[in-house]
């Protein structure tokens, strides 16, 4: 009897996540094995064609490598920052309310309207970057025309925009450290940085791992601003795997290969959720 | 507190039920609801436009009742559209991008004009637009799009910098050496003003027809099914592109963004642009500064794509709402509209009967600049568009990026794009 009862607690959760994560999961993975059919020439299965295909297209092996590019430029720079602000809001500061408002106010606005506002920062000659440089006398610079510098520049708007939402978990974490251990360190005599490397950041790992988590994902689900931005160029400089997925699924009508390249996506996301559950946490230390 | 709040929900229901029911009261007398999606790729209030001309003919026709929906930009269009119909969702017609038609016949997703039209008169109606603007409508002997919102792209140049670097203004550039020579006068050194700029983000492959054409080369055959990338005057066009950055040192190397060109032109950082016809009227109103507009200039030849979006009518309309549909076609597309929305936008008017109303005559004689589009169709191209478009697209966009930007030459480029447009394009030969 408390089986069924329990059964049925479960059921509404259940029922949602299986109607919108675990039947498209499994249709993906289905599709991914059917050809692209048309009204004229239907559909029919051809096993892995699709990841041969998708082996020999070195657009993908492209946008892989961008992605791994972005999520090694997003994720640590933005977590460091995230808790430097938060340990800089988290002291007593004249205008404290007004500086913590300051560096969430990124997250507020939506990514498109960032990219809009940062579209005309980049923009060569009259955008506010080059006119900043022109002040003291440097060139200007087609930041999001060069392929060697746009992916540096979306990374570095990707991190302005994400620090303020991670550095809200940072400073709520802080708040519940008890102030008595760092009176207790210091009366130990330890030095600030000994008290933040021994003490607060272990203090902190639960935060951080979470924070981790969240970072990755983003760095795999946010494309957004490649709408506005770059469209993914010049010649796929920019691309990222989900844009790509994106321009495959809606621009070439090429669903099957999208479902293709979207097994890989989730494939990659759950090994890295895998990774940090399983080998992180073990490390963690939980209150 | 919580009285007020019951009231006013309780109030605002009642009064949602009334206007329900006003609302159910008038379209009991309408026979026939048309659903139809329409982009918007330039700046300016163009939605108000649109929406106005939908509602005039809502009031000339009170048994038709059209949801015009704005769907941002041609991709979405698209996407909405399609998405719409696989949804089951009602849609009888589209503004879309007049190079979607091999797309959407593949998909079987409209229907030919050619099935629709019964008089004679409606026959001939077919026939009355300028034919150039006729071709990215027209494949397998029959027509599948109307033209509407349709541009060319033009040369805007700042008349104010023409005279600042001892250049006559009224003297365009003609040619590719004109071109290359006013833009080496234009350029300063110190890097605050530029010749010109060509955008290459966006619409590369758009830019990129009209080089090409002014080599006297197109960029595919009429049945879509055939590419000529790596043909010698395509590559030599894009040699020319580059070479105004790398060579000429008058436009800035690496791509140019769409979006922001039309800023760059208004506060003077380059004297000439290339861009649609559809941001003539926003550049009218916003330049401080005297500006004139020419046809693109010519090397073998003058030439430009045409662009822009198309009406469809979607398969899956009844009888009855694909004869409403012509309609309200008949009507977006009527000389006088067309005159209004080419005044009030800068694309061109579709017919030349719109040239010959009273209203966009007197325009053209104030602001004759309104003109060069349609002057400029003589010498014009269909828009890339092929089977698998989307994809043919992007491997010309990507060539045209990489050879832009330095990391391929453009032979090596174009070559490799016509490998990938061979290996789409075979299934459909």
């Amino acid at each position: 009897m408390r089986h069924v009862i329990g059964w049925l607690l479960l059921t509404p959760a259940a029922i949602l996540l299986i109607a919108f994560t675990y039947w498209p999961i499994g249709a993906t993975v289905a599709d991914s094995l059917f050809s692209r059919g048309n009204p004229i020439r239907p559909s029919r299965f051809i096993g892995l064609e699709n990841y041969a295909l998708m082996a020999d297209d070195p657009i993908f092996w492209q946008v892989l490598w961008n992605n791994a590019l972005f999520a090694l430029g997003t994720i640590p720079a933005s977590i460091t920052l995230a808790l430097l602000m938060a340990l800089m809001v988290n002291r007593a500061l004249p205008g404290r309310a007004l500086a913590r408002m300051a560096f969430f106010t990124p997250t507020i606005l939506p990514m498109i309207a960032v990219a809009n506002i940062w579209l005309f920062f980049y923009t060569p000659d009259i955008g506010l970057i080059d006119q900043i440089a022109g002040l003291v006398g440097l060139p200007g610079h087609n930041w999001l025309g060069d392929p060697d510098t746009v992916l540096g520049a979306i990374i570095v708007m990707t991190v302005w925009k994400e620090a303020g939402f991670f550095m809200i978990f940072y400073l709520a974490a802080l708040q519940t450290i008890p102030p008595e251990l760092w009176e207790a360190a210091r009366l130990e005599g330890a030095a600030r940085w000994t008290y933040f490397r021994r003490i607060l950041f272990p203090l902190l790992m639960p935060t951080t791992l979470f924070v981790l988590i969240n970072a990755i994902l983003n760095s795999f689900k946010l494309v957004d601003h490649l709408f506005i931005l770059t469209k993914g160029g010049p010649d796929n400089a920019s691309n990222l795997l989900l844009y790509y997925i994106f321009e495959t699924a809606f621009s070439f009508f090429d669903t099957t290969y999208a479902a293709t390249l979207t097994v890989v996506l989730l494939a990659l996301l759950a090994v890295l959720s895998l990774v940090q559950y399983g080998v992180l946490d073990k490390r963690i230390h939980y209150r | 507190m919580f009285h007020d709040l019951k009231k006013a929900v309780v109030g605002t229901a009642a009064a949602t039920a009334l206007m329900a029911g006003v609302a159910g009261a008038s379209t009991a007398q309408a026979e026939t609801e048309l659903t139809m999606y329409y982009p918007v790729a330039v700046g300016g209030p163009l939605t108000e436009i649109v929406d106005g001309m939908v509602a005039d003919f809502m009031a000339e026709n009170p048994d038709i009742t059209v949801n015009a929906i704005y769907a941002g930009n041609y991709n979405d269009a698209r996407i909405k559209a399609l998405a719409a119909l696989k949804g089951g969702e009602p849609a009888q017609l589209s503004v879309m991008f007049s190079i979607d038609i091999y797309d959407l016949i593949e998909q079987d997703a409209i229907v030919a004009f050619d099935d629709i039209v019964e008089t004679d008169e409606e026959k001939a109606w077919l026939n009355s637009f300028y034919p150039t603007l006729m071709e990215n409508g027209r494949t397998g002997g029959k027509t599948w799009g109307i033209p509407f919102q349709r541009s060319t792209i033009v040369m805007y140049y700042n008349k104010d910098a023409f005279r600042d670097a001892g250049l006559d203004p009224e003297a365009q550039p003609a040619t590719w050496d004109a071109l290359v020579e006013a833009g080496q006068a234009l350029t300063k050194d110190d890097g605050s003003r530029w010749g010109v700029m060509i955008p290459s983000t966006g619409y590369p492959y758009w830019m990129f027809g009209a080089l090409a054409m002014q080599n006297d080369q197109v960029l595919m055959n009429g049945e879509g099914t055939e590419t000529y990338f790596d043909a010698e005057p395509t590559v030599e066009a894009l040699d020319f592109w580059r070479s105004l950055g790398t060579e000429h040192g008058v436009m800035p190397e690496g791509t140019i963004e769409w979006g922001t060109l039309r800023q760059n032109f208004l506060e003077g950082k380059t004297a000439i642009m290339w861009h649609s016809t559809g941001n003539l009227t926003a550049v009218k109103e916003n330049a401080s500064f005297d500006f004139g507009v020419a046809m693109l200039p010519a090397n073998e030849r003058r030439g430009t794509p045409t662009g822009g979006g198309n009406f469809y009518i979607f398969k899956d309309a009844t009888p009855e709402e694909r004869s409403a549909a012509l309609k309200l076609i008949r009507f977006m597309t009527a000389p006088e509209r067309a005159a209004e929305w080419s005044m009030k936008t800068g694309y061109m008017g579709v017919s030349p009967a719109a040239y010959e109303t009273e209203v966009l005559q007197a325009y053209v004689e104030e602001f004759p600049y309104a003109a060069v589009a349609r002057d400029q169709l003589e010498f014009a191209t269909a828009e890339l568009s092929t089977y698998q478009t989307g994809r043919v697209r992007k491997a010309l966009d990507d060539a045209i990026q990489a050879a832009l930007t330095g990391s391929k030459t453009p032979a090596e480029a174009l070559g490799e794009a016509q490998a990938t447009a061979d290996r789409l394009l075979k299934p459909y030969r």
